[in-house]
């Protein structure tokens, strides 16, 4: 049962995305979500669209999958539309009832806002869940942020304790799963009562589960001092990151997105002014 | 004879407790000499001592009192600088008992990377190192596979190969097949056994199965903090009652061959697989048939 739980999204392949250097598309998903919100005009909203159906297509994930993603989103889509139609300042009335005013300007702006939010989770799952395994991604923020070690900031630490999070987190699962079979077979009941007699029922397997963690962690540290452990100060690694050509050509592509968006923001009126 | 790499002289032990009366020594004046390249089974029962003496000569404890020589050079915490430290660490390598506390990636030859990446040395090299230990562990089509879809044999032989990237002189198994199924053990046995002989690793053996410790050169039992045995596996399994008292066990067999004796025969008392057991007693038999019909 505890096992079918997966960590991140990550869907192994071997697209352009897949292959990109994850310092790249770190930097790529923080630099999309600007492009998406600097979108004006209704080409540029067209053109960033078009783009985003375009990354969805060449990582291969299906777009069902990504549909999918968005699940989580319907409430939060359903509520910003309802306030945007309902509550904005317009000045184009298209119909009215009591102090409720639908302008064609609320309209407008909820119908963008749902594309950028639906935009920004899609691009950001493809580019960084669904195509980056969670090492990668670790090593990808470690390796960024490593500037930052100049200032005192301990980077490798962060680092390391997320790779050991990942690490441990299908062993802990498994070892759950092994205390509530224990429990399980001494009599303990799970599934009866209401919800605080479910949350107590809990208990009993927290706490051995905590104290098996706190021996484990010991172990692992001396295991790990016993492999010359020493923090990150003289540490090499085994891969290399190494931009390569695909990495320059994809950033050539994006940064001739941002001018594309800024040209059509320019030439075109603004959809809101 | 070879030259010696480990040397306890007069070592004594005892855990810090907050309670002074309940300071026991764990290890007693205990003397050791291990000799390079050779493989030995340290044998004692739980509480006797010899996980806390690994963790003494892979410098993770120091003593409370006594003499350590490491490739003949005396250990001392107060002039020891970092480095020097970590040097004698990475010639020493140790192996715990539950390989899911040993290994920290979460892709096996990133685990076992984790070592030489430490000691500072250059990607290609890593790799290298990577890909050999891997191939000497048997278990190089698993290198980009994640931990916990590996058995716990597997899982121990990774852990084993991240230490042999590291090239230590002598690797301390503390225990590293107790958790084990027979299939897995035998894995760990066989890979610790190239290591000793055609890599020349010098092998510290701690355990308490019997048919492994028949398997090294050289058997020590720790008993009550100090070496109460130490010979080839045959001199020390023929003491079966000073083994029994560490309250260890002796092979079946070899106890069989004692109680037979203890009935007024003469059977030799070095006996440790069933096979010889059998052609001992079958060649008594013969000798007195022949001394009957003469």
């Amino acid at each position: 049962m505890l096992k079918d739980i997966t960590l991140g999204q990550y869907f192994p392949g071997n697209s352009l995305l897949h292959k990109l250097d994850p310092r790249l598309k770190l930097l790529l998903a923080v630099f999309y979500i600007v492009l998406i919100f600097l979108a004006k005009s209704a080409p540029a909203y067209i053109l960033i669209f078009l783009f985003t159906v375009l990354i969805i297509a060449v990582s291969r994930i299906s777009f069902g999958v990504v549909l999918r993603s968005l699940k989580p989103l319907i409430f939060v889509l359903i509520f910003t539309t309802l306030i945007n139609v309902f509550w904005s300042n317009g000045t184009t009335v298209l119909w009215q009832l009591g102090p409720f005013a639908v302008t064609e300007e609320g309209i407008i702006r909820a119908v963008t806002m749902a594309l950028r939010i639906v935009l920004l989770m899609a691009s950001t799952s493809v580019i960084l869940m669904y195509t980056t395994s969670p090492i990668a991604l670790t090593d990808g923020i470690e390796r960024l942020l490593s500037p930052l070690a100049k200032i005192k900031i301990p980077v490798h630490t962060f680092a390391m304790m997320m790779t050991m999070a990942l690490r441990f987190i299908p062993t802990l699962l498994e070892e759950t799963q092994k205390i509530i079979n224990a429990q399980k077979a001494r009599g303990a009941d799970f599934d009866s009562g209401n919800v605080i007699d479910k949350a107590k029922a809990l208990i009993p397997v927290l706490i051995p589960l905590l104290i098996s963690q706190f021996r484990r962690a010991e172990e692992l540290a001396t295991a790990m001092e016993c492999r010359c452990y020493r923090g990150g100060g003289n540490r090499t690694r085994m891969t290399v990151l190494r931009f390569a050509l695909r990495d320059l050509f994809v950033a050539l592509v994006v940064i001739a997105l941002l001018a594309g968006i800024i040209l059509l923001n320019i030439y075109f009126p603004p959809l809101l002014a | 004879m070879a030259e010696i790499i480990i040397k306890a002289e007069d070592i004594c032990f005892s855990y810090e407790s907050d309670h002074p009366t309940d300071k026991f020594p764990v290890l007693d004046h205990l003397n050791l000499e291990i000799e390079k390249g050779s493989f030995v089974a340290v044998l004692g029962y739980n509480g006797s001592g010899k996980s806390t003496l690994a963790k003494l000569l892979n410098l993770i404890l120091t003593p409370t009192s006594g003499n350590l020589y490491l490739f003949g050079k005396k250990f001392d915490e107060e002039t020891i600088t970092e480095d020097e430290f970590f040097a004698l660490r990475q010639r020493i390598g140790m192996v715990f008992q539950n390989p899911d506390n040993q290994l920290v990636a979460t892709i096996v030859e990133e685990d076992v990377a984790f070592g030489p990446e430490n000691l500072g040395i250059p990607p290609a090299e890593i790799r290298r190192r990577v890909d050999e230990a891997l191939e000497i562990v048997g278990m190089k089509e698993f290198a980009r596979h994640s931990p916990h879809q590996l058995s716990g044999g597997q899982k121990q032989r990774i852990a084993i190969a991240g230490i042999i990237a590291l090239r230590p002189d002598v690797i301390i198994f503390d225990e590293s097949t107790a958790m084990l199924d027979p299939r897995g053990r035998n894995d760990v046995l066989a890979t610790i056994e190239k290591l000793n002989r055609e890599f020349g690793t010098t092998i510290l053996h701690i355990t308490h199965y019997m048919e492994e410790a028949i398997r090294a050169d050289r058997v020590i039992v720790v008993d009550g903090g100090k070496v109460t045995l130490d010979g080839t596996p045959r001199e020390v399994f023929s003491q079966v009652r000073t083994v029994k008292a560490a309250g260890l066990d002796v092979p079946q067999v070899t106890e069989l061959m004692l109680e037979i004796n203890d009935d007024g025969f003469e059977l030799p008392k070095d006996v440790l697989s069933y096979e010889e057991g059998a052609q001992a007693i079958a060649d008594y038999i013969r000798k007195k048939k022949a001394g009957k019909n003469t």
